[in-house]
């Protein structure tokens, strides 16, 4: 075999964690590769055992139900809440929350704001793709300016009609209580690899028994970015990493 | 002990373990009191920054299966609707404490104030050591259905300082928590979810919302609580509940007193509420009256279970002090047993 087949073999197994490969999500989507990155994660660093995963609502609700952890399902908003019963409640678990940008930003920016500030030792996991995708691609606090979505479709995300995108990770990376805050995306396969070291920094920290962690991840969603499945990635380089630079915004002295 | 600080330790007795608040009169005292004792038994207070975040935060408890525990008044309730709601629907086990202004929340807790087809039990203490007594009840109770159960008191209840004694519930036969959400060491892992079936590769709404629905009326069967007295030979029967029954209570003592006969109907459980006994009330009496301090909630069950066989007349009512905290001038015997009085003597004519 040669080098690239068995590099081929490789990325195209199913995680261990995965108890089928059947989802509703759509193609070309970037949310099932963000969940595979967590899933291979969990295996490799032994977890699966002492797992909680609190799961928001979107579209990657999908998920609880073919993921092979113990999920707890909040509703859309609270996972961070949620995640702060149950890792206060089961201290040596491992918890952390997957919310999309309309959960997290536009529904429960209280509430994570308030749980970092609290330093409450999970991890909390973003998936942000600009839109709310599971109701059809309606605009959410952290589509990009000029960003199409259908409650912006005449002039794309206009700044004095709908206000900025709020840069969430930024924002949460002064708060005290933060002490893990990174940005990925799932859009190369370079990105992929940063995203996962990030995440597994992040999931180390809370190991350790550290404080809160925060890892967002930009994911591709071109139905509601209205491109082509192939076209995702280069939508989601061109329009997002301007205002979105892939970095790690906060990380402990090491 | 005064009625809040008994609440919570009755809570703590039974094992409560997590508690979420945000600070809201009257029910205030319960959150202080979790804040210093719940870490000395080993368990988790969180002086909440919103009544939302507070539910949730219960959620998380009580979906690893802990039992957990919050309180606030009705506008803090009203906050936690959709919690509180879908709680139910993710058969989640966890106690909620309603310290009333007044008695306006019958609706709120009865009918649930949220969306879909559920209901929470609740339970209507009207002595601090009833209270005690029902807490205990309510966790056995959220366990033993996976349910949430209200404990719908108020700010006289809250308030009044009378001697207890806690007692510990046999509950050999509740099940262990094999649903909770621990981390999936040695078994198969598991949802704790409103949205479906808690097994994996298994999303079918439509017949786990049927499996809620359908504890509905086996919890009704079976875990109605009511008191009565002085029914054998009344001609005018009072309902109450809560606080204010404790004084319609006394109120029919005068009435009898004075020659009246006068019994009293007192619903501990508000759902489901004591139809039966209502309605076995209104088979021996000429007239039912209804204290109740709000504009008219509880009446609309009493009128169900009777089904018109009395007249059922309101004789309580919205009854403030400056406070807005329903501590009102209506709660006094002289004020209960005049209006008693008035339906007593117009009983011939019904």
């Amino acid at each position: 075999m040669s080098t690239s087949e068995q590099q081929l073999e490789k990325v195209s197994a199913k995680p261990e964690l995965l108890l089928s490969t059947q989802h509703s999500l759509c193609p070309g989507c970037g949310e099932p590769l963000a969940m595979r990155t967590i899933l291979e994660l969990v295996s490799e660093l032994g977890l699966r055992d002492r797992t909680i995963c609190v799961g928001g609502i979107g579209c990657y609700t999908a998920f609880p139900s073919i993921i092979d952890i113990d999920v707890i399902q909040a509703l859309h908003g609270r996972a961070p809440s949620v995640a702060t019963g149950a890792k206060r409640v089961l201290p040596d678990r491992f918890v952390f929350t997957l919310q999309g940008d309309g959960d997290l930003v536009n529904e429960g920016l209280q509430e994570v704001i308030h749980c970092a500030a609290r330093g409450e030792r999970f991890t909390v996991v973003l998936l942000n793709n600009g839109v709310f995708g599971e109701t059809g691609g309606h605009m959410t606090a952290t589509s990009v300016l000029g960003q199409r979505t259908k409650t912006t479709m005449e002039t794309g995300r206009v700044a004095e009609k709908h206000g900025y995108p709020i840069k969430i990770a930024d924002l949460i990376a002064q708060i005290d209580g933060a002490e893990y805050v990174a940005r990925g995306a799932m859009h190369t396969a370079a990105a992929i690899k940063f995203t996962r070291n990030c995440l597994r920094d992040a999931f180390q920290l809370q190991l350790d028994g550290r404080g809160f962690s925060f890892v967002e991840i930009l994911t591709m969603c071109p139905t509601d970015w209205y491109v082509d499945p192939a076209e995702g990635p280069k939508w989601l380089d061109e329009n997002f990493l301007g205002t979105y630079p892939l970095k790690v915004l906060k990380a402990p002295a090491a | 002990m005064e009625g809040s600080h008994a609440v919570a330790e009755a809570a703590i007795q039974a094992g409560c373990r997590f508690y979420a608040g945000y600070p809201i009169t009257p029910s205030t005292e319960i959150l202080e009191y979790m804040s210093h004792r719940l870490p000395q038994v080993g368990g988790v207070c969180m002086n909440a920054e919103s009544e939302i975040e507070a539910i949730n935060m219960v959620w998380g408890a009580a979906g690893c299966g802990v039992r957990a525990m919050i309180a606030s008044t009705g506008q803090g309730i009203s906050l936690m609707q959709e919690s509180l709601a879908e709680m139910a629907n993710a058969e989640l086990p966890a106690v909620i404490v309603n310290m009333m202004r007044g008695q306006g929340d019958y609706y709120q807790a009865t009918r649930g104030g949220g969306h879909g087809d559920y209901r929470h039990i609740v339970l209507s203490p009207h002595t601090v050591q009833e209270a005690v007594d029902l807490i205990a009840l309510a966790f056995y109770l959220a366990d033993k259905w996976r349910n949430p159960v209200d404990v719908l008191g108020d700010f006289i209840l809250g308030h009044t300082s009378e001697a207890i004694a806690f007692h510990a519930l046999d509950e050999s036969d509740l099940p262990p928590k094999t649903w909770a959400a621990t981390g999936a060491r040695g078994r198969k892992s598991l949802n704790v979810t409103p949205l479906g079936s808690p097994e994996k590769l298994n999303l079918d709404p439509g017949s786990h919302y049927g499996h809620i629905a359908d504890k509905l009326p086996k919890i009704a069967a079976v875990e109605k609580r009511c008191e009565t007295g002085f029914l054998d030979d009344a001609e005018v029967a009072v309902v109450a509940f809560g606080s204010p029954a404790r004084f319609v209570k006394y109120a029919v003592h005068l009435c009898r007193q004075q020659g009246m006969k006068v019994g009293f109907v007192r619903p501990i459980s508000l759902w489901p509420f004591p139809s039966e006994t209502v309605a076995e009330a209104a088979g021996r009496v000429r007239a039912l009256a209804v204290w109740e301090q709000n504009a008219g909630q509880m009446i609309d069950d009493v009128r169900l279970a009777v089904l018109g066989k009395v007249p059922v007349s309101a004789i309580g009512g919205i009854s403030h002090d400056g406070s807005g905290f329903g501590v009102g001038p209506a709660l006094d015997p002289e004020t209960i047993v005049g209006r008693i009085t008035d339906v007593y003597k117009g009983r011939a004519a019904a």
